[in-house]
């Protein structure tokens, strides 16, 4: 064990207010879109109004006269130099993903797919040639719904042959994890001491609607091209365009300036990137490209979208004996970076944090003529959590149990750690015990609780509800050799290199890419502690492929718990070179040297010196111990032995109006462990933005399209996102289980609040309205579905009872008792 | 997103702007506060020729108390609807239902005339504006005429004001010591209403000597709940007269089905809300029970 007590530092654990904010926030900072360069061309891009379509024809004639218009292309004349967009995890080794094109040449997939690109001398002048661009299609039947799209009566790509992509399983017995679920299941079955509850969720479809529009430049003028992108991920982009379009990978230089938000949604090689490249190569001149809004929603990829069966199987006294799911997962038109595997990441924290004796998880990826799906924050485990929570919950229903009683009974207790799930991960910690029971007297749960039974028995039209999300998940991406394992392209690893100049400043060079996490308030805060140098000595570089010459990027809450520990592995290295230099200059041994605050002290006297003075001794090298270079910098790659599992309870009071069906969330609660804190203040906003889009989840956001597959919900007027207005105020509080797993004890935080929170919200609900007889609600829990689900039960109730022909009569009628018996 | 060209005119005055209008013809579009209209131009759904700003037309600004009325510069910004003593005092019904438009940034540049005359159906004032009797004063190159707000709004996104003419205020006969309420309902505070009810109530000696009741979106126009009136007007303002008037808040609407919400549950809307409103506007206690 490497277990290391929060360090009490002056920095390590310090709520610092965040360095990067004076400038994002007063806006003095470049966003990919502020950038101007000499000679600069604007790109537009005519996409596709057809979820599946033949293009017959592109008149682009009238455009090329416009004023300012500079070329015009289509996918005849990119289509031989456009190879296709990378996906890296695909899951199915047996078949190689159909060709993910960045622009269409005769056949395109999902509304919003590109067709022509229009470059002109400005943005405007684009836009207009753009909307000059006649393109004739010949409409196909198109293929939306998951189940139409198993059967493969229509094929979205016809050369692959099927709409079934991966097929993904885990199984306890195979893996030897635990036993067979499907036998489990079987003889539960057949027992009369036992229960099977099985359940369909479904996880609707999501946009990530980051704040910032994708923009790309790219300058194709010097020996390197370089390319700005609003991206996550500008090293796996340096690669892909590398590899795809073959590029000398060391004649392309990728840089993701201050980027404003990703949320998933920037983890990924856009057709608009490639283009971008592609035009800018064959005109010599640098191009820009920034997305509407409107095109953000359409095309840029979406996330969740699945169907969840889920099975659990108990003994009547609440021991869970077996636990299946089964899921199908919408893919969209094409596979992206990492589209596949998303869905089945999910398979591995199904389990959650209980004992499950057998497992079986199935994931089938499929095909349809939308939008293509990849990672939104969780990516996977969201919707794992959801159905794991949700199934606890109508166990608990099932065998007449309090909910927090029947998790309690089945969870992993605190001295079972490590703990081996049953999907196989060996979970290093945790202490679920004592998250839980702080949640508990914050939450008043047993005075809400006798609030609900009050409502209930006065039959109040408001009534309450009281939700659970007992939650661990895994991040903090990844071990490399598990990655390789299944089948992904790259590893896990992360990159940092730390420069002392010689005044005894410090430049971080990292590896991750924030874009909104606060890494350079971090970083400094790990430097500042590990260096003892003050906090505002420290820059961090980072996002600019030729400064940062390696790295992985952010995403999968792995900033921290793999880059952070570069960073300070770099460090201890920093302090080791030192060290040889400070016991030369104080004509000492290196083991009677102790350093401290910044300082090398010889044990039991008065003399030292400053990590500053021993950087200024390196950089003149006039006195500079024998056979040693006479530098301080240094690297660390650091490849983790395991992934981060945070936890934590999170408990959610929602009131619901009967009459209207408006659900009001009154009270939020949730203690989370994240281990050991660098900065409380970053982690409680992670925590509180986690919230707030899990919150959306259940209760606000929904990619809708119709039955053509076009996207109704194409405005930010018509997909809610919810602001501050529409959200409670938050209490949380945190448990601290330092990881075993890295030597600063750290998990992940960037996704948790959102894993967690939209089981707590849509249990709430239901448990609201459970006694008037609903048993499901799909998200969001609008309050139109709310409604009709509590009038549905209400009218299902009526029609089992004696009283079933006077409902029918009195519908519309009079009483609002029987008017809404009535309805539907 | 950028608006496809147009001619900009900053008219110093109703009359330059009648003159503009005029020559420009039906491609002319009014800038007001430009809260609808900005982001209608940035989607490129509307193309206009010429854009005609009003915001430099001083006179069409501010709040007056004019005999038995009160008036509204077209031009008064969502803001100081609010905040005016005089609305607050004889037309507490608009201020109510202002506070529930958009946010602080578009109350500060959005505009009462502005709101009307793009006569979004799920916009929040055209309710109150009909419950209010209001008398909308329209100028246009033959002079100045008066349409009652129960004609104004024509259609969707349609009203009395043709191509060539300008709202110029809004007329309100005082409502002193009426009670007021505009109750909303939508998903999340940045949306539009899928279903608004605005009521304002005279009580006497525990009954409702009068009351006005008008919804919003259930219909192309606002619709006045006539139904729900003549139901209250004489009755005991009492929890059970509420509730049996506001049965009739549906009658005679033809609301969509969009989106956020079917036609049926629009109408259950209308009658619980139509509750609520009159409940509140009336003062009438322990609605909920």
């Amino acid at each position: 064990m490497t277990t290391t007590a929060q360090p009490a530092t002056s920095e390590f654990g310090r709520a610092r207010k965040r360095k990067e904010d004076a400038r994002l926030i007063t806006g003095r900072t470049r966003w990919t879109d502020n950038i101007t360069l000499p000679g600069m061309l604007h790109l537009a891009m005519v996409r596709s109004p057809f979820a599946s379509a033949t293009i017959t024809g592109i008149d682009i004639e009238a455009a090329k006269q416009l004023p300012g218009v500079i070329a015009v292309y289509t996918g005849a004349d990119l289509d031989a130099e456009q190879s296709g967009l990378p996906c890296v995890f695909p899951i199915n080794a047996d078949a190689t993903p159909p060709r993910h094109v960045s622009i269409a040449s005769d056949t395109v997939r999902f509304a919003g797919e590109i067709v022509v690109v229009v470059v002109a001398r400005s943005a405007a002048a684009a836009k207009d040639a753009a909307d000059a661009i006649q393109v004739d299609y010949d409409p196909l039947e198109p293929v939306l719904d998951m189940a139409a799209a198993l059967t493969d009566s229509t094929v979205v790509h016809p050369d692959y042959g099927s709409n079934k992509w991966a097929f993904f399983s885990l199984d306890s017995a195979a893996a030897d994890t635990g036993g067979n679920a499907d036998e489990a299941i079987a003889a539960a079955e057949a027992d009369p001491d036992s229960i099977v509850v099985k359940r369909r969720f479904r996880q609707q479809r999501l946009i990530p609607a980051f704040m910032e529009p994708r923009s790309i430049v790219v300058d194709p003028t010097g020996e390197q091209l370089t390319m700005w992108s609003s991206t996550q991920v500008p090293h796996i982009v340096k690669t892909m365009t590398a590899l795809c379009l073959g590029l000398p990978e060391h004649k392309i230089r990728v840089i993701a300036p201050d980027v404003g938000g990703g949320f998933g949604g920037k983890l990924q090689v856009i057709p608009e990137e490639f283009l971008s490249v592609l035009v800018a190569r064959r005109i010599g001149k640098p191009v820009k490209w920034t997305e509407t809004r409107s095109e953000s929603m359409v095309s840029g990829h979406h996330g969740r979208d699945q169907i969840q069966d889920i099975t659990i199987a108990a003994k009547k006294d609440g021991m869970v004996t077996a636990l299946k799911g089964e899921l199908t997962a919408d893919m969209g038109a094409y596979l992206g970076l990492l589209s596949p595997a998303c869905p089945p990441f999910g398979g591995f924290i199904l389990p959650a944090i209980y004992k499950i004796p057998a497992y079986k998880f199935t994931c089938t990826d499929v095909f349809t003529n939308k939008t293509w799906t990849d990672a939104y924050r969780g990516a996977g485990r969201p919707e794992a959590t959801f159905a794991i929570e949700r199934i606890m919950d109508e166990l608990a229903v099932e065998l007449g149990r309090d909910p927090l009683e029947l998790r309690e009974q089945n969870w992993i207790q605190n001295d079972e750690f490590p703990y081996t799930n049953a999907a196989g991960l060996i979970y290093d910690s945790g202490n679920y015990e004592a998250a839980t029971a702080r949640a508990k007297e914050l939450f008043d749960y047993d005075g809400l609780r006798a609030e609900q039974r009050r409502r209930r028995e006065v039959n109040d039209s408001l009534q309450l509800g009281i939700g659970i999300s007992t939650y661990t998940e895994v991040c903090g991406l990844a071990p490399s050799r598990l990655l390789g394992a299944l089948g992904a392209s790259a590893g896990g690893w992360e990159h940092a290199s730390i420069r002392m100049l010689a005044t005894g400043k410090v430049e971080v060079v990292t590896g991750t890419s924030p874009h909104g996490q606060g890494h350079e308030t971090a970083w400094s805060q790990l430097i500042a502690h590990k260096l003892g140098v003050p906090f505002e000595d420290v820059e961090v570089l980072h996002g600019d492929t030729q400064s940062s010459s390696k790295g992985l990027d952010t995403y999968g809450s792995r900033s921290l718990v793999v880059g952070g520990i570069a960073v300070v592995n770099a460090a201890d290295k920093v302090i080791e070179k030192a060290r040889k230099v400070a016991a030369h200059l104080l004509e000492c041994s290196e083991q009677d040297l102790q350093f401290h605050s910044g300082k090398f002290i010889i044990k039991g006297t008065d003399r030292s010196t400053t990590i500053q003075e021993v950087a200024f001794a390196t950089f003149t090298s006039h006195n500079f111990p024998e056979g040693m270079e006479p530098s301080l910098d240094s690297d660390a790659t650091f490849d983790p032995e395991n992934f981060s599992f945070p936890h934590g309870t999170h408990f959610c009071a929602a009131e619901v109006d009967t009459e209207t069906g408006w659900v009001k969330i009154r009270s939020y609660v949730c203690v989370d462990d994240v281990g050991t804190v660098v900065n409380p203040l970053i982690v409680e906003g992670q925590i509180h933005g986690g919230l707030a889009q899990g919150i959306a989840q259940a209760l606000f956001e929904e990619a809708v399209h119709d039955e053509n597959g076009t996207l109704v919900t194409g405005t930010l007027a018509d997909y809610l996102v919810p602001s501050a207005a529409d959200l409670p105020s938050f209490t949380t509080d945190r448990t601290v289980t330092p990881a075993t797993s890295n030597p600063l004890g750290v998990k992940g935080v960037g996704e948790a609040g959102t894993i967690a929170s939209t089981p707590a919200v849509v249990n709430a609900v239901l448990d609201a309205v459970r006694h008037l007889g609903v048993t499901n609600i799909d998200m969001p829990c609008s309050p139109q579905r709310v409604w009709r689900a509590v009038q549905s039960a209400r009218g299902a109730v009526k029609s089992t009872s004696e009283h079933a022909t006077e409902a029918a009569a009195g519908g519309g009628l009079g009483s609002i008792d029987a008017q809404q018996g009535g309805a539907e | 997103m950028i608006p496809s060209a147009f001619d900009y005119v900053a008219a110093s005055s109703v009359q330059e702007a009648v003159q503009v209008l005029s020559q420009a013809g039906e491609d002319a579009k009014v800038l007001a506060g430009g809260q609808s209209l900005v982001p209608v131009l940035r989607l490129r759904l509307a193309t206009p020729t010429t854009l005609v700003d009003l915001n430099k037309i001083s006179e069409l600004r501010g709040v007056r108390e004019d005999g038995d009325a009160i008036v509204v510069g077209a031009m008064t910004t969502h803001h100081d609807v609010i905040n005016n003593e005089l609305i607050a005092e004889h037309a507490a019904l608009l201020a109510l239902a202002t506070l529930t438009v958009g946010d602080p940034q578009i109350r500060h540049r959005g505009t009462f005339g502005g709101a009307l005359v793009h006569a979004d159906p799920a916009g929040d004032l055209l309710a109150p504006a009909v419950a209010l009797d209001c008398e909308m004063v329209i100028v246009g190159p033959s002079g100045r005429r008066t349409v009652p707000a129960g004609e104004f709004f024509v259609d969707l996104f349609t009203t009395a004001v043709g191509p060539d003419e300008l709202l110029v205020e809004v007329r309100i006969p005082k409502k002193t010591g009426w009670g007021a309420h505009y109750e909303k309902f939508n998903r999340v505070a940045q949306a539009w209403s899928i279903v608004g009810v605005a009521a304002v109530v005279w009580t006497e000696g525990g009954s409702i000597a009068q009351a006005r009741v008008a919804l919003t979106n259930m219909g192309a126009t606002p619709v006045r709940a006539v139904g729900v009136e003549q139901a209250l007007i004489g009755q005991p303002a009492s929890a059970a007269t509420i509730r049996a008037a506001a049965e009739h808040a549906a009658d005679g609407t033809s609301p969509t089905s969009d989106g956020s919400a079917d036609a049926d549950y629009r109408e259950h809307l209308a009658r619980v809300l139509t509750g609520r409103a009159v409940a509140a506007a009336a003062g009438v206690g322990g609605w909920r029970a």
